[in-house]
């Protein structure tokens, strides 16, 4: 005898909207803090109530790089390192249209890190989101610009010998109008972040903490998911408002989170359309050199 | 006139200029590039022309990033194009291959000058020709074209566009040095003269529409960014809904098509120039500037009592195979004088199977081939024939 089983679907989940529910189940490994950012931009995509078909999702290659296959909107998974530039293009051919590029530490800043800073020198109009797991994930855990110094990957079992990148630093230092760093463990915080940058005009940089238990963590035997959650959540401290520069990522108990820059700057497009029939304008500036008091003699 | 996207009149004008207003009337309105002599004469102008037109240039850091920002507009529903040369081309190949695996429409002008690596940067070669080709990882089919003037680089820009928007792929015009910096004369027709083709659009709401699901010709109908139709597009492997699937049966299904949609609409994609192909018995094959030189050695020819006959390339890929398969066995020989060490002359050989002799006239880079050592070829290859029957 056999029992008939009535296939039940289950409840829509709230963020189905926003999904493609029919190439459910992602790659993504246990653990991961990847589907974590990822429902927290979807969140943030719905409180921003945005209408979906003003707003595209660019990503480059890697494990974040897969975020643009599951996200229901118009999605692009570009090839590694490229999403700035290919978004570049995209923002400037709809320019209503708001472009988000999700995509991993190595891809925008070791094979794409050229672009990403040419992006933010100009202020192209994109939110930029990196998801840095301080390694190569998708092909097995390699070391990456973000890895920290002495960490253990596939290709550097002693210790990386290289210093990494503060990420935030460098984006401000490129002219980025807004920017943030999180830990996957911030969930209302990021989500707050995402929608404030999506509304922020111009180049916009947010950094995510996120574990990597499958590669990262293995190598550095941090444990489990959870365990490298708690290690952001015992060392990490929110300081809003400080400079990116102090911000360097200090494993030891200082890993500092918060809002670094919000700042006004025109963007590319406010610029380009400005510039058009005012030729020479703006170059080159008036002298305003003033004489210097001459120093005090003793 | 300042302003209007189809400047119609008769100009003295270069080439790379020529191939910017044929892009403006075409209705290309976002251009990306880098500059690099020979081609940066394209940007130059586009960086003018553009915003007089309603578009937008935007000088990127590189050519990696230029040609990505071209696929990115094309994916915002611009026409969008790019300029290089050599190196740059180069750079640009890995997402050349993700313009052709997700069916980007776009076009890219390579100038080419002289190689391996940088090269000579301000002297003409056609050395890219085989890169044109086969430069990105994979197998594929390409389009590319082969202007021999300044009138063709605007005409094969127009072309170039409506094939890219028809066939949805990257289509690549094969220019070189000289016919980038000579000035000819260009006429630019009226607005209504000029053929336009557009993409295919969506028929099927968003909800039934499959973004690569392809018609009889092959061709998938293009979604583009904020149309409702919110799709994915990926360089990986995908199936009819733009899914990726990582097994043999979908990278079959996919690929068979990218090939399939050019080879099966191969006749209405190559074009040549034919010239005393009815008597010939000795046919030079010739594209690009070479072609300008083979003309004037076949009149030569002819001139001596020599039937000799003229095929230029318009299209170089794909190449004309059927109608060289048909000439070959008639033929005494074919003749490919190319600034290289041989590479189309390859492919010309290919297609004669061993029919006739297959000879090339090869310069390799910094100078154009001279009619007369073309005229030589053509000569030997008579005289040959005649020693031949004697001996027999």
């Amino acid at each position: 005898m056999t029992t008939k089983k009535i296939a039940k679907l289950p409840p829509p989940h709230p963020m189905d909207s926003l999904l493609r529910v029919d190439r459910l189940p992602h790659i993504w490994c246990p653990g991961c803090g990847i589907g974590t950012v990822f429902s927290t931009i979807i969140a943030a995509i719905q409180k921003s109530q945005t209408d979906l078909d003003k707003i595209s999702m660019v990503s480059g290659i890697g494990c974040t790089g897969r975020i643009a296959g599951y996200v229901k909107l118009d999605s692009y998974h570009t090839t590694h390192g490229r999403a700035i530039p290919f978004a570049t293009g995209l923002k400037l051919a709809k320019p209503d249209t708001k472009v988000l590029v999700v995509s991993g530490d190595g891809d925008l800043f070791a094979i794409g890190g050229n672009h990403i800073i040419h992006a933010a020198r100009r202020n192209m109009d994109l939110t930029v989101i990196c998801v840095n797991n301080l390694n190569y994930g998708m092909t097995g855990g390699q070391q990456a610009p973000s890895t920290p110094f002495g960490a253990k990957t596939t290709t550097s079992v002693d210790g990386s010998p290289e210093e990494p990148f503060n990420f935030c630093a460098l984006a401000a230092a490129c002219g980025a109008v807004y920017v943030a760093r999180w830990t996957a463990l911030n969930v209302r915080l990021l989500t707050n972040s995402i929608t404030e940058a999506m509304n922020k005009k111009g180049f916009s940089f947010i950094e995510i903490l996120t574990p990597c238990p499958s590669s990262f963590g293995r190598r550095n035997r941090m444990g489990t998911g959870l365990d490298l959650l708690k290690f952001y959540h015992d060392r990490s401290v929110i300081m809003n408002d400080i400079d990116p520069k102090d911000a360097a990522l200090n494993f030891e108990g200082g890993i500092v989170v918060g809002r670094f820059v919000n700042i006004e700057r025109p963007t590319f497009i406010d610029n380009y359309l400005a510039a058009q029939g005012h030729q020479n304008a703006a170059w080159p500036p008036p002298n305003k050199k003033t004489i210097r008091e001459p120093l005090e003699k003793e | 006139m300042a302003g209007k996207a189809v400047m119609t009149g008769t100009y003295f004008m270069n080439g790379d200029h020529a191939c910017c207003e044929g892009a403006l009337a075409v209705g290309c309105r976002f251009f990306a590039g880098y500059p690099i002599t020979p081609a940066t004469e394209i940007a130059e102008r586009m960086s003018r022309r553009l915003p007089e037109c309603g578009g937008i240039y935007i000088q990127m850091e590189d050519e990696l990033a230029s040609i990505a920002a071209v696929l990115g507009a094309s994916w915002g529903g611009v026409k969008s194009m790019t300029s290089t040369s050599g190196p740059g081309f180069s750079l640009m190949m890995e997402n050349i291959g993700l313009g052709i695996c997700t069916e980007t429409p776009c076009v890219v002008c390579n100038v080419q000058r002289a190689g391996p690596s940088t090269g000579l940067p301000t002297l003409v070669a056609q050395g890219d020709m085989m890169q044109a080709r086969w430069g990105s990882h994979g197998h594929y089919e390409v389009i590319a074209l082969a202007p021999s003037s300044p009138q063709e680089m605007f005409d094969f820009t127009i072309r170039a566009f409506n094939l890219s928007e028809q066939y949805r792929l990257p289509v690549i015009i094969m220019a070189d040095e000289v016919i980038g910096h000579m000035n000819e004369r260009v006429v630019i027709p009226r607005e209504e003269e000029i053929t336009i083709t557009g993409r295919r659009k969506p028929t099927v709401p968003p909800d039934m529409f499959k973004p690569y699901q392809a018609d009889p010709d092959g061709v998938a109908p293009m979604a583009s960014c904020g149309e409702g139709y919110r799709i994915h597009v990926t360089g990986l492997t995908h199936d009819e809904r733009g899914y990726p699937v990582m097994d043999a049966a979908t990278q079959e299904n996919m690929t068979d098509r990218l090939i399939r949609k050019i080879r099966g609409n191969k006749d209405k994609i190559i074009r040549t120039d034919n010239a005393y192909l009815d008597d010939a018995d000795i046919v030079v094959t010739a594209y690009g500037i070479s072609a300008r030189s083979a003309k004037h050695a076949v009149r030569e020819a002819r001139s001596k009592g020599i039937r000799a006959g003229l095929i230029k390339l318009e299209t170089v890929w794909p190449f004309p195979e059927d109608l060289i398969r048909t000439l070959a066995p008639s033929l005494k020989a074919l003749i490919m004088p190319e600034i290289n060490a041989g590479q189309m002359v390859l492919e010309l050989e290919r297609c004669a199977g061993g029919a006739c002799p297959v000879e090339l006239v090869s310069h390799l880079g910094g100078g154009l081939i001279h009619p007369a050592a073309i005229l030589d070829a053509v000569m030997a290859a008579h005289k040959g024939k005649k020693k031949k029957k004697k001996e027999a």
